[in-house]
């Protein structure tokens, strides 16, 4: 039991103290938060541009769609199958070994490289949840902002965009934390996330039960945090549905 | 002002509209009434292009609007609508609803929208629900909202798809006065209607349309007291 204790001390010891081996940590942190808040800025604005555009081609009468909505769409659909049907980490592998090849490794390259990796594979799985939530929104809405002499463009903007945000809301959670989760992954290219830390950590010190327990919690907390900030803004956009 | 020359619509292989001819004029109250599944409604929602004709033609105040170069947006401007589910959108407060489209159609900035929107509210006694929510509302009131939302457009004619048909029967009458109300002031209107009271107290002209054609119509005396085509009689024996 003693022995235990003072395994555990020394791991502590070791994985925090020494070297400042705490500041992995911290930068990890910092780094996994700015690829996820980026990637899923550019997911978003990818994701609502597909969905509006697929929605748009499947609401329109096959026999009044345009060939650029056509052309759209088809490529829109090229884009989900591909990136849905295939693995995320041969994704970021193909983009900085063989797209961005050419690049020095520095910490601010990987970072830019890995935001635009997982921004375009959040992007392929946020276009099918706003598509589910634009298409959730009954007829109705839409035809009344038209029959108003709105157009197409501003009654999604003003009136269906709006409800199917909030109706898919806690869907859009999950994508998040699945991603927050998911950068994990970088480490493959070598940028120093928090997952990147504790292996580093580990290979100077010969630890792994505090180090890697450490970033499991670590992400716990973070994905507890994006929880209550997603329940709190949930609670704001159901104000409408109060009666 | 709306002129509908040879208007069909088909849904797939299935023939809902068979040849329309009518002519609308200004001021005009006309009423639709007939069997459900008759295409009445699909009728008036070809007026507005909400639903695209399969053949024919519609002019509307000298435009035709069913000519694809039209912009069909600014012809909808003048065209208010009613529906039957109310469709007010659920994301906006009642005074919302009503300022959205003015001010996108920049016929109003903010303030006039919101002053237009009060002055409509009190007109339906509702002012003080200008901050509430749609589904904070009974079903009369949202149709009364609705009636205003299109007013705020200052519109030259009114559609009503079966604007009391999803009410709770002691609401139908505050939605009825209303329409009243707007005809009194000169409206034209154009309203599918189960409500064969509406239609005799109101209406200028009675169309009763059935399989896709207008079968009979005439001002309402006539109508309904000297019904000529056999269908008209036996739907008018049912309703009345």
């Amino acid at each position: 039991m003693e022995k235990l204790i003072s395994g555990l001390k020394l791991g502590l010891y070791q994985t925090f103290i020494l070297d400042n081996n705490y500041q992995y940590f911290v930068r990890g942190i910092g780094i996994t938060l700015l690829v996820t808040a980026c990637a899923l800025v550019l997911g978003l604005v990818i994701g609502v541009m597909i969905a509006i555009v697929r929605s748009a081609h499947d609401q329109q009468p096959a026999n009044k769609r345009g060939p650029v909505l056509k052309f759209l769409n088809g490529v829109c659909k090229v884009y989900l199958t591909v990136i849905r049907g295939t693995p995320t980490m041969v994704q970021l592998l193909i983009m900085w070994f063989v797209i961005w090849a050419s690049a020095r490794a520095t910490d601010s390259n990987m970072i830019r490289c890995a935001i635009v990796t997982f921004g375009i594979n959040s992007g392929a799985y946020i276009a099918e949840i706003v598509r589910s939530g634009i298409m959730s929104i009954e007829a109705g809405q839409m035809e009344a902002g038209r029959s108003l002499g709105m157009s197409y463009a501003d009654t999604m903007r003003f009136i269906i965009i709006p409800q199917a945000f909030k109706n898919v809301l806690p869907a859009l959670g999950n994508e998040l934390i699945t991603l927050l989760k998911e950068t994990s992954i970088v480490t493959v290219i070598g940028l120093k996330d928090l997952t990147k830390g504790a292996m580093i950590i580990q290979s100077k010190t010969y630890q792994a039960f505090v180090p890697f327990f450490a970033i499991a919690a670590i992400y716990l907390v973070m994905v507890l945090f994006l929880t209550w900030l997603l329940g709190k803004l949930e609670g704001r956009l159901r104000q409408s549905d109060i009666r | 002002m709306i002129y509908v020359k040879g208007l069909s619509k088909s849904f797939g292989d299935h023939q809902v509209i068979k040849e329309i001819n009518t002519h609308i004029a200004p001021g005009e109250k006309v009423v639709i009434v007939g069997p459900s599944g008759s295409g009445k409604s699909t009728f008036l929602r070809c007026l507005n292009l909400l639903e695209q004709p399969t053949a024919g033609s519609i002019v509307f105040d000298g435009q035709e609007i069913t000519d694809p170069k039209t912009d069909i947006n600014k012809v909808r401007q003048h065209m208010g609508m009613v529906f039957q589910h109310f469709n007010l959108f659920a994301n906006l407060t009642v005074k919302d609803n009503i300022t959205l489209a003015p001010q996108r159609a920049k016929i109003m900035n903010k303030a006039e929208a919101e002053q237009e929107a009060m002055r409509l509210l009190k007109l339906v006694n509702l002012e003080d629900k200008a901050d509430a929510y749609p589904n904070q509302l009974s079903g009369g009131q949202k149709q009364r909202i609705a009636i205003v939302r299109s007013l705020a457009m200052k519109p030259k004619v009114m559609l009503f798809d079966e604007p009391t048909s999803a009410l709770d029967p002691e609401m139908v009458g505050e939605v009825l006065e209303l329409m009243k109300k707007l005809a009194d002031e000169g409206m034209t209107m154009v309203v599918v209607t189960h409500e064969m009271g509406f239609a005799r107290e109101v209406a200028t002209r009675v169309m009763f349309i059935d399989e896709g054609i207008v079968m009979e119509e005439n001002e309402p005396g006539e109508f309904f007291g000297n019904p000529q085509n056999e269908r008209l009689k036996s739907f008018l024996a049912k309703v009345l």
